[in-house]
């Protein structure tokens, strides 16, 4: 099938405004007869749930948790961006969609790029307007920070905990669509499988996860708002439900996987403390703009970080970027630390991080200062390391935080299955090979609340009316494979835990497909991934049975799913032979180490077609056309 | 390892809703005093695992204290020992060796155990399904510096926000009263122009949606508070009170 993004014609800046004019539309009289199932309700999937049902569709969402409202976009710390330039500082909607294309290592879809940025100004107002408790200035206007290494103030945040509040706000607004009627909430329900009835997506088999049963949900169109698929290498800044089941069974089933190795990996998390260890927590990046990043200048050196003279430290990020510093893009911020520590300079016991120190601000600003702008970091942070970093420098090291890639979806975000669309973080979406801070959180309201609701209305216009019915023989076939592959599980009574195989699996993704990637790594890496797939399947153990609340066959479905996907992302990983933004390919660098992109061969998204769990993907290219931006190499010196 | 502990366990086990449940009796071994109290489970729940024996289920998700799933009763206090912390974020160094610890699920009418440490809390959702919005749709809406707010009530308001809606204040509460968490969301929009249009509305019908689920009444004992792991005020109540009472008065 040749890939058409759809993407309009005519200026960047009319594109979207032409197109929305040029989207058919389905009669409001008419719109109670569709039925639209979402998968997933983060700030995705309850702002498009809550739109949609507000224009009239009858709506059913789906969410592992026992609540709509505990999707993983809560965790989200920093803020969200939006082109408002209430600073007078020089923000626009075409920094803002510079800013992105560019952080992103010119992978990105500029069309898409740039509604993003357009739509960006509507999210902060809608929010807002639903009682989103902002940060405010004493003038009761809204207050705004710099993010991210971004050179403008354009971040919206609530304290250290902004996609909490924007995730409560999008929930309320689907809370009352559920008081109304127009939407139908399953909680603690999982997606298995999605069921395509020729050749168009027309519903999903979920499993209540209280009783075991197995479920057949049938629509006009599904919409998956999954999340990202970062738990693949097991330790990460993720929730620990966080899984890629439902956008890796819909691959399966026909849907594209865009980029999979695009993998961000945030620079600043609390480091690994042990075997024990169950995830790791992220340290907000805003901690970069006072604190100053160094290790020893000597290799293993272990003196305290107090007792090493200013003149024996290596400020590095200082020393090669002079101009933006600690405030480098993430990427950048991340490669250089594990440089650091594979140069034998790391510090801690286990010699996996570098310090934050916070020391020259608190001189500067006194610790009041400092405590008033990160004093609930600081506690976090003590809280987790039992160290305090008002006293001794944080110890922080890179984790794997952000998939940039998911399923391919065209300007409508409608994948290559008819009728199924991906949104939020599950999609391929907008942020190229690297994101910036502050965006996800844009990205996955702006498809929910504005983009969604106009483009699926094109499908649905063309869409008979009558209700889609359970009883066709796709239902059927599908129902019957998810109960397959449940008893499999069951059946295997090896001897090692799902827990050991994600273990495994995490070891191997981040030794092979992490921060520094390698032809032989990554050969190597396909090859014991292979070999694991085959353990699970020989050796994986679940205890209990399909039909009552089982948190251990849950888990080992989701694993399964996890290790064929990380096979891909190392398959996409070793054919591209250049370097951008998250993905470094070591032998693509500059003679200073930074990454050598090849514009003039892989200048496209990958999207990989399913054959076959043991037939190689499919390759398809999407070139990507910049007609408004000119591509240089990025420099941050 | 040194410095590693050896507990003992007393945890509440039930197989489903319907199940009567008991306490059975774990021994923990080898922990260390860095790990989280839910990373010392996974430790118990993988030797159970390769005993061929049932792990026992407890719900948790983000491990970071936000999203307000992980919710044990441990030796007679939600969320444990430490003020202002949830399950997940206390760590096992607030333990000693030898210690015996009692494992229970929230025990409230209004959530029935699903299976063991496993409740089902969505009355919670229900109450705000009930009025816990404003009801503006998806692109209506003016600018956002269009109003302004004041800082301090927006803080406030903030505050109330900050709820992660576990349940402690009402498996903490003698009468397994919700006011804390219904009054939370009350106050978040009273505080806030953009609430006040349905003011009155949405405090009378969430409440009734409250006592409708089942929840006790409250007498002010403010264990609530003192186990909420977010802090969230004893002073939310009185002014949803004060919201009620004005609302029923105009009504
Ligand atoms: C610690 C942390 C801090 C962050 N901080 C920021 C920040 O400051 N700014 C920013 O812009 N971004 C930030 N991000 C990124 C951002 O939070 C996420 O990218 C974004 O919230 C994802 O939203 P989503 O709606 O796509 O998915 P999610 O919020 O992950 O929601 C996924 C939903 O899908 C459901 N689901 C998944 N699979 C299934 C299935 N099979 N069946 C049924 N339901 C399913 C889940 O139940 C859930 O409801 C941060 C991320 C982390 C980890
Ligand atoms: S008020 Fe506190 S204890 Fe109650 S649900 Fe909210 S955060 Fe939990
Ligand atoms: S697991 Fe999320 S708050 Fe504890």
């Amino acid at each position: 099938m040749a890939l058409n993004s759809n993407t309009p014609s005519g200026p960047l800046s009319e594109k979207w405004d032409n197109h929305k004019f040029n989207l058919k539309l389905v009669n409001p009289a008419n719109k109670r007869k569709y039925d639209v199932i979402i998968v997933g309700t983060g700030l995705a999937g309850a702002s498009a749930a809550a739109s949609l049902a507000e224009l009239g569709y009858n709506v059913k969402t789906f969410c592992f948790q026992d609540s709509p409202r505990r999707a993983h976009s809560i965790a989200a710390q920093g803020g969200v961006n939006a082109a408002k330039n209430y600073r007078n500082d020089g923000d626009s909607v075409h920094r803002l969609f510079y800013d992105t294309i560019k952080g992103g290592d010119y992978r990105a879809r500029e069309a898409n790029v740039y509604r993003l940025a357009q739509v960006s100004v509507n999210i902060i107002d809608q929010c807002v307007a639903q009682g989103v408790p902002f940060a405010r200035e004493y003038g009761g206007l809204l207050d705004n920070r710099s993010f991210g290494g971004a050179q403008v103030s354009r971040t919206f945040y609530a304290k250290g905990q902004t996609g909490q509040q924007l995730l409560l706000g999008a929930y309320s607004a689907m809370n009352r669509q559920i008081g109304a009627g127009k939407i139908q909430s399953y909680t603690r329900h999982e997606m298995l499988d999605l069921v395509v009835v020729d050749g168009k997506a027309r519903g999903i088999i979920a499993r209540d996860m209280v009783t075991g049963k197995i479920e057949r949900h049938a629509a006009h169109a599904v919409v998956l708002c999954t999340g990202g698929y970062g738990n693949v290498f097991y330790l990460t800044t993720y929730a620990r439900g966080s899984n890629a089941t439902a956008i890796w069974r819909a691959h399966k089933k026909g849907a594209y996987f865009g980029n999979p190795c695009f993998t961000q990996i945030h620079p600043t998390c609390i480091p690994v403390s042990g075997d024990h260890q169950s995830k790791l927590t992220l340290m907000s990046e805003s901690l970069r703009n006072d604190g100053r990043i160094w290790v020893p200048m000597k290799k293993g050196d272990n003196r305290r970080p107090e007792d090493i003279p200013e003149n024996e430290r290596d400020y590095y990020l200082e020393r090669i970027y002079p101009s933006f510093g600690n405030l480098v893009p993430r990427d950048i911020a991340s490669r250089k630390a594990k440089e650091m520590c594979d140069e034998g300079r790391g510090v801690g016991a286990s010699g996996l991080a570098v310090y934050l120190d916070f020391s020259e601000a608190i001189n500067r600003l006194g610790q009041k200062a400092v405590e008033a702008r990160y004093g609930n970091l600081f506690d976090m942070y003590k809280q987790i390391t039992g160290e305090d970093p008002y006293k001794t420098p944080m110890r922080i090291y890179p984790a794997v935080h952000y998939t940039m890639g998911g399923l391919w979806v065209d300007y409508n975000l409608m994948t290559t299955v008819p009728g199924l669309y991906a949104c939020g973080e599950a999609n391929f979406s907008d942020h190229g090979a690297n994101r910036l801070g502050a965006s996800a959180l844009m990205q996955g309201l702006a498809d929910g609340y504005f983009v969604l609701p106009y483009t699926i209305g094109d499908y649905l216009a063309g869409e008979e009316r009558k209700p889609i019915t359970t009883d066709h023989p796709e239902f059927e076939a599908a129902e019957k494979n998810v109960k397959g592959m449940i008893e499999k599980l069951l059946s295997v009574k090896g001897t090692k835990t799902s827990h050991d195989f994600q273990r495994e699996l995490g070891l191997i993704m981040w030794n092979h497909c992490g921060m520094a990637r390698n032809e032989k790594g990554l050969i190597e890496g396909i090859e014991k991934i292979k070999a694991l797939r085959q353990d699970f399947w020989s050796n994986i153990m679940v205890p209990g049975s399909g039909e009552e609340l089982n948190q251990n066959l849950e888990k080992a479905s989701r694993v399964a799913d996890l290790i064929e996907l990380g096979e891909l992302m190392m398959h996409d990983a070793l054919h591209r032979r250049e370097s951008c933004g998250g993905h470094f390919r070591e032998e693509y660098q500059t003679p200073e180490g930074e990454a050598l992109r090849d514009d003039d061969n892989f200048a496209y998204v990958a999207a990989w077609e399913f054959m076959g769990v043991d037939s190689p993907a499919k390759l398809h290219k999407e070139e990507l056309n910049y007609e408004t931006v000119k591509r240089s190499q990025r420099s941050y010196k | 390892m040194s410095g590693n502990m050896n507990l003992t366990l007393k945890v509440w086990r039930q197989k489903n809703t319907s199940a009567s449940g008991t306490f059975e009796t774990y021994q923990a071994s080898g922990i260390s005093p860095d790990m989280s109290f839910l990373e010392m489970m996974d430790v118990v729940n993988e030797d159970l695992i390769k005993q061929g024996k049932d792990p026992i289920a407890f719900d948790h998700d983000c491990r970071e204290g936000i999203c307000g799933m992980c919710s044990m009763y441990i030796n007679g206090r939600a969320h444990g020992p430490l003020k202002g912390v949830t399950t997940c974020q206390l760590h096992m160094r607030t333990f000693k060796d030898g210690d015996t610890i009692t494992i229970e699920p929230w025990r409230s009418s209004a959530f029935p155990v699903l299976k063991d440490l496993v409740v089902d809390r969505s009355a919670f959702d229900r109450i705000q399904q009930a009025g816990g919005f404003v009801s503006v749709n998806t692109g209506s809406v003016q600018d956002a510096n269009s109003i302004p707010v004041p800082k301090e009530n927006a803080d406030e308001a903030f505050l109330s926000a900050a709820c992660i809606g576990c349940g402690a204040c009402v498996a903490a509460c003698k009468n397994s009263s919700a006011m804390l968490f219904v009054s939370a969301k009350v106050s978040q929009y009273a505080l806030l122009p953009q609430g006040q249009v349905e003011r009155a509305k949405r405090v009378v019908n969430m409440v009734e949606q409250m006592d409708q689920e089942g929840f006790g009444n409250c007498t002010n004992t403010e264990a609530c508070e003192a186990e909420c792991p977010k802090q969230i005020s004893v002073s939310n109540i009185a002014r949803m009170n004060r919201e009620y009472i004005k609302a029923k008065l105009f009504s």
